[in-house]
């Protein structure tokens, strides 16, 4: 039976994505290729942080607190310090003081005091490091931990936020239990966030017996439109209380960390989803000057948000290290990466929804709690009322949320943060909605979905934001007809056997694209270009696939073409954050401006050897050369005069608006060729998002309460395609990290001692290759952005929400509206609510 | 003193090429001793320096303890698999498939294709159980204390018995083992005082026996093979597992049966399941029951109720006796095969 399905036989043929082609007009753009360091991860000789070795290398291992929230009165490390090969024990009291951040406008932002430090005298949550010993090796430094004695004193600790907004429930950290940002004040700014006390009523709680959200006071709220009249012009309201999972990143390379100090610098490495971004949180967190950080990541095995700058816990080893006087390792073993190494946060949330007959939301009234875990605030909650706003633009809406700590793992942005959590709360109701109304569900979701300049979120100064654009109606409507939507919905019976078959449609959207970094390239006197890359090396390719973009602007082959990534040390560019699905967007940009540099450059540089105006000589085919033809230079020997010329030509001077990151990488390359540099100033109007419509289907047993899905599809609006094959990875990958949220993954807590029981990887069940279809299907619609000069947005996370949402939408279109109120869905799920009739889990019990 | 997991502490490796060695070092090592099949319990175990064995006996070079061969005087009373012959192996085994096959399906949903290449049959049906709390270390009562913390109003027990708990609600998480007590198996347990054949059901104890193991092996003893007699060769079989992920899990339950069916009535059955409690579960009451019955949708309804009667559930885990019911239908009645085309 069970293997029979896995076969998992096609019952409607979709469109195959390949049938579509990219590109068109391009070389490049939008064409397949093989990526640079494609050999070295399927044959295995890429080199992970835990690959490298040095000489002298000490191993070190930590310290976990055992218990969810205590003071540690005292350590005794007598017996372990001791022992022959135990070289050095690292505490809290050896970490340097926190810094303060100096950003880019000369802004001081203080270091917080609540914030996380990597060790710690006061842990707040089971498994949190308190200190760390090296030793000659791993064994030797596990067994000098088994002899370290600690004296702790207990505090009160709470793992379900809503047990410590009751009267009197117990706070996670001493000052308090929710995050809270005093309000903008003209002069200031943004006030700082602090930790404080909120309680609710006992009268909120009153809600709760009845399966339903209790909502008190929350520190933020924001409201547009008439909600009021919203409500009362509906054709129908539903308010409904919904469940999202904590789950943790599970990345398959933890975050283990190397470091050593060579002539006063020190060298970290690390995984990270960013190498240049990563070098300035080194330096803060080990509190010197970033020009003595070199930072070493040449391949990361994924992120997913949890690694955007690498993790704290990096400095362990550079610690350890400088204590030594010895390179030192630190593994960080899968159990050790359940507890630090992140994961998205829970939310407990709640809706009421006003639809007019059409379907047309008319109202909505959102309210989430965030289960953020002891350390800094997450911005999921924040995130999940503006994305709400984009996707289904409701003519009014209200959203509030608080930010609650709990003694549970720390969190951090997972791909699409707040945007899964709200898509996952909303998408249930308007499905409920449909087929109360009558409607499509497909349609339901056309008359609602984004369009062009659509507008988010609260007016500030009198005025909404709005996207730069949106194309989602379209990427719904090709999806719906690839995947025989009409066809699918029109089947019968719905019902053979035991099982019952159900069809779910999502839309998904998430932040697309920043601006104003640079880039940097050399054209070399042979002829070839180095393409500089600060990009982290995180899976998505986007550290290889930008610079497509420069190669096709300046017509070069990309076989001589050369990217340098992975090593502070070799002098890249200012480049964003590998987070928030920047990349592709913010950087494709930094690539065409810095591609557009070089070029003008060589336009100057033939005008001036073969006479003539700069804008009468054009560059293609390798060479700069006269409109209409005529005399001309190949890209060699106009790199040779560049550096002849020398100058902003060569790199000796360097552009003003550049990042100081990338004026100091330009000059290490003075005279080494033609230096293209550039800083993005292209001009965009709206904030960048993208977009994807989702389809599934599901089968199930209704008698085991198992189910599959048997099809999915994802079709994406996501501006000009890039590299297809990258593309699909991603819109198929990060749909399946959401799936994953419908279909097991999730933390589970002991809430009477405060310890995590899914902590095991196979315990927090993240989703297997064989848990989604074998012929799981995606397109793009490749229509460019028109605010971005290569059109293209970013990817990775705008697919994640529907991914879940568009699974749990088909259950309850096979099994009905009474059977889950939160995700996950299993067969516990399922069997205990089909025997009662009604969702017979707990509506509101968090971590179960 | 602090504890460390997740790295394995140091052990003296014994890998002997005979039974007889092997018996000889247990002897010698006593309590110390460790008996290393496939890895896949043991090494959590060890790794988490929760068991801390001086002495590890690994068994994987010892060649007697592999292969599927038959056995009897006639060469075709059955059949014996070496306890150390990998799931692979046995899955894959063409008599297995074509006479036992309930044993290569139950196999075959054993964890992963990685994992069947490296675990054994012996260690499949030897392992321990994988209560949370029991396996994260907390002093319960299986590991020597007086508590049982995933039967507490506050436990988290959504994989935990529903039949036969007796201070302890954890399970055994076997698939192989239902199929074996259906197919009568006997196990060839080696003692100090000899050999001895088990049959399968009495291979496995409950918390009322015995509350620290899941099995009657004692420091010493061996499970060498398994016999599986040719009484149900060419059955009708039925076995089904249910779990939440496609791969890579174990069972919330799962159900084996093998039936002789003649004019249309029960003639002969057995039925066994696991992850119901902490043995596997003949099902001797739903065997009486149907015995003698026509095949028929309602004698599998009045089988399903049968197998649940006692069952009491905790706090998350109740869907387990609409689950283990169904089941236990299907395993009498069949199932109609869901043939979607269109």
């Amino acid at each position: 039976m069970d293997n029979k399905r896995l076969d998992n036989k096609k019952v409607v043929e979709t469109t195959k994505a390949a049938e579509r082609e990219y590109g068109v007009g391009h070389k490049l753009i939008g064409k397949n290729y093989e990526t640079a360091d494609l050999y070295a991860k399927v044959t295995g000789s890429a080199k992970y942080a835990e690959d490298f070795r040095a000489d002298g290398m000490l191993f070190c291992k930590l310290l976990l607190s055992p218990m969810p929230h205590a003071r540690v009165k005292h350590i005794d490390a007598k017996a372990a310090l001791a022992m022959p090969g135990v070289k050095a024990i690292l505490t809290a009291d050896d970490l340097p003081a926190p810094a303060d951040t100096l950003t880019d406008n000369g802004t001081v932002i203080k270091a917080s005091k609540w914030g996380e430090r990597g060790l710690t005298m006061e842990p707040v949550y089971q498994g949190e490091p308190i200190l760390a010993v090296a030793a000659v090796d791993e064994l030797t430094a596990a067994e000098a931990i088994e002899k370290i004695q600690i004296d702790f004193e207990p505090l009160p600790f709470v793992v379900d936020p809503l047990d410590t907004l009751r009267p009197g429930g117990p706070n996670p950290r001493t000052d308090g239990n929710v995050w809270t940002r005093p309000p903008a004040t003209a002069s200031q700014g943004p006030g700082t966030p602090a930790i404080t006390e909120l309680k609710w009523t006992e009268s909120d709680f009153a809600e709760l017996k009845k399966g339903r959200l209790p909502m008190g006071k929350t520190p933020d709220e924001w409201t547009y439109g008439d909600l009021d009249s919203g409500f009362k012009n509906a054709a129908l309201v539903l308010d409904e209380t919904f469940i999202t999972p904590d789950t943790s990143h599970q990345t398959l390379e933890t975050r283990s960390a190397m470091a050593y100090w060579r002539n006063g610098k020190v060298y970290i490495y690390t995984g990270t989803q960013s190498t240049a971004q990563t070098l300035p949180a080194i330096a803060r967190w080990l509190n010197i000057d970033p020009e003595k950080v070199v930072f070493i990541s040449e391949y990361t095995g994924g992120g997913f948000g949890s690694k955007i700058t690498g993790g704290v816990t990096m400095i362990i080893p550079a610690l350890l290290a400088k204590k030594t006087n010895a390179p030192v390792m630190m593994r960080i073993s899968r159990e050790e990466e359940t507890f630090i190494g992140r994961a998205r946060p829970g939310f407990q949330g709640r809706m009421k929804v006003g639809f007019s007959k059409e379907g047309r939301i008319t109202a909505l009234d959102m309210f989430v709690v965030c289960d953020n875990g002891p350390y800094d605030a997450v911005g999921d909650s924040p995130s999940s009322g503006r994305i709400v706003s984009l996707l289904y633009q409701p003519q009014a809406m209200r959203w509030r949320g608080v930010t609650v700590l709990t003694n549970t793992p720390p969190r951090s942005a997972q791909s699409s943060p707040g945007g899964l959590q709200g898509i996952v709360i909303i998408e249930p109701i308007i499905a409920k909605a449909a087929r109360r109304l009558g409607l499509d569900q497909v349609g339901i979701r056309r008359i609602n979905c984004p369009e062009g300049k659509a507008e988010l979120g609260p007016a500030i100064q009198g005025k909404r934001q709005y996207a730069t654009s949106s194309f989602l109606k379209e990427a719904l409507d090709r999806g719906a007809e690839q995947f025989k939507w009409a066809e699918r919905v029109a089947r019968t019976p719905k019902r053979i056997g035991t099982t019952v078959r159900g069809v779910g449609v999502s839309l998904s959207c998430y932040v697309g694209g920043t601006i104003g970094f640079d880039g940097l390239l050399v054209i070399k006197p042979d002829g070839r270009i180095t393409f500089q890359s600060g990009i982290g090396n995180l899976g998505t390719e986007s550290v290889i696939d930008v610079h497509r973009v420069g190669a096709e602007v300046l017509g070069v082959p990309w076989e001589k073409c050369d990217v340098t990534w992975g090593n502070t040390a070799k002098n890249l560019p200012f480049t964003c954050v590998s987070g928030g699905s920047q990349t592709t967007h913010a950087m494709t940009r930094a690539a065409y401006a810095t591609a557009m540099d070089a070029k003008k450059k060589l336009q100057e540089i033939a005008a001036k050897k073969l006479g003539g105006k700069p804008e009468q000589y054009e560059v293609a085919n390798e060479r700069v050369f006269r409109k209409g033809g005529g005399a001309g230079m190949t890209l060699a020997q106009a790199a040779k005069h560049a550096i002849e010329l020398g100058g902003i030509y060569d790199g000796h001077e360097a552009a003003d608006d550049l990042h100081k990151l990338t004026k100091a990488s330009v000059a290490a390359f003075a005279g080494q060729g033609l230096v293209g540099a550039a800083k993005d100033n292209y001009p965009r109007d709206g904030n960048t998002y993208s977009y994807v419509a989702s389809f599934a289907e599901v089968e199930v047993d209704i008698e085991t309460g198992k189910y599959y899905i048997v099809d999915f599809l994802a079709s994406a609006d996501v501006g000009t395609v890039i590299h297809p094959r990258a593309l699909g990875g991603q819109v198929l990958g990060r749909s399946t990290l959401g799936i994953g949220h419908a279909i097991g993954q999730k933390w589970v807590f002991d809430p009477r001692y405060g310890e995590m029981l899914s902590k095991r990887f196979y315990h927090s069940k993240p989703p297997t290759i064989l848990d989604v279809p074998v012929d799981m299907q995606w397109s793009a619609l490749d229509i460019p952005d028109p605010e971005t000069p290569v059109g293209a947005r970013g990817v990775g996370e705008p697919p994640v929400g529907g991914g879940c949402a568009s699974v749990l939408n088909a259950l309850s279109d096979a099994l009905g509206d009474e059977i889950f109120q939160r995700a996950p869905v299993n067969a516990d799920t399922i069997l205990t609510s089909l025997e009662a009739g009604r969702p017979m889990q707990h509506p509101l019990m968090a971590h179960i | 003193m602090a504890v460390i997991r997740d790295v394995m502490a140091a052990f003296e490796l014994f890998q002997p090429t005979s039974i007889t060695d092997a018996q000889k070092l247990l002897e010698q090592h006593g309590t110390d001793a460790w008996v290393l099949a496939g890895g896949l319990d043991s090494f959590d175990w060890l790794k988490d320096r929760i068991k801390k064995p001086k002495a590890v006996v690994d068994l994987s070079g010892i060649e007697e303890l592999r292969g599927v061969r038959s056995y009897g005087d006639h060469g075709a009373d059955g059949i014996e698999i070496g306890a150390m012959t990998t799931l692979t192996e046995v899955v894959n085994h063409p008599v297995i498939k074509e006479k036992y096959g309930l044993l290569g399906q139950a196999a075959e949903l054993v964890a992963s294709p990685q994992i069947r290449n490296q675990g054994t049959i012996g260690g499949n049906v030897s392992q321990d159980t994988r209560c949370w709390y029991y396996r994260s270390g907390w002093p319960c009562y299986r590991a020597g204390g007086n508590i049982c913390y995933a039967d507490t109003p506050e436990g988290r027990n959504r994989e935990h018995a529903i039949l036969h708990a007796d201070r302890c609600v954890a399970v055994n998480p076997s698939d192989s083992a239902p199929a074996l007590i259906t197919l009568d198996a006997k196990f060839i347990v080696r003692t100090r005082r000899g050999e001895r054949i088990v049959d399968a059901e009495d291979y496995f104890v409950g918390p009322e026996i015995d509350i620290t193991r899941l099995h009657i092996l004692q420091p010493g003893d061996l499970l060498t093979a398994i016999r599986i007699p040719s009484t149900w060769a060419g059955a009708q079989f039925y076995f089904e597992k249910v779990r939440d992920r496609n791969v890579w899990d174990f069972p919330l339950l799962n159900v084996a049966s093998a039936m002789v069916i003649s004019g249309g009535s029960i003639e002969r059955i057995r039925i066994a399941v696991n992850g119901a409690a902490a043995r596997p579960l003949r099902l001797k009451a739903v065997e009486d029951a149907v015995r003698g019955k026509p095949r028929d949708p309602a004698t599998g309804e009045m089988a399903g109720r049968v197998a649940v009667q006692g069952a009491v559930p905790l706090q998350f885990n109740a869907y387990k006796i609409p689950l283990m019911r169904n089941l236990v239908k299907r395993a009498v009645s069949g199932v109609e095969e869901a043939k979607w085309s269109s």
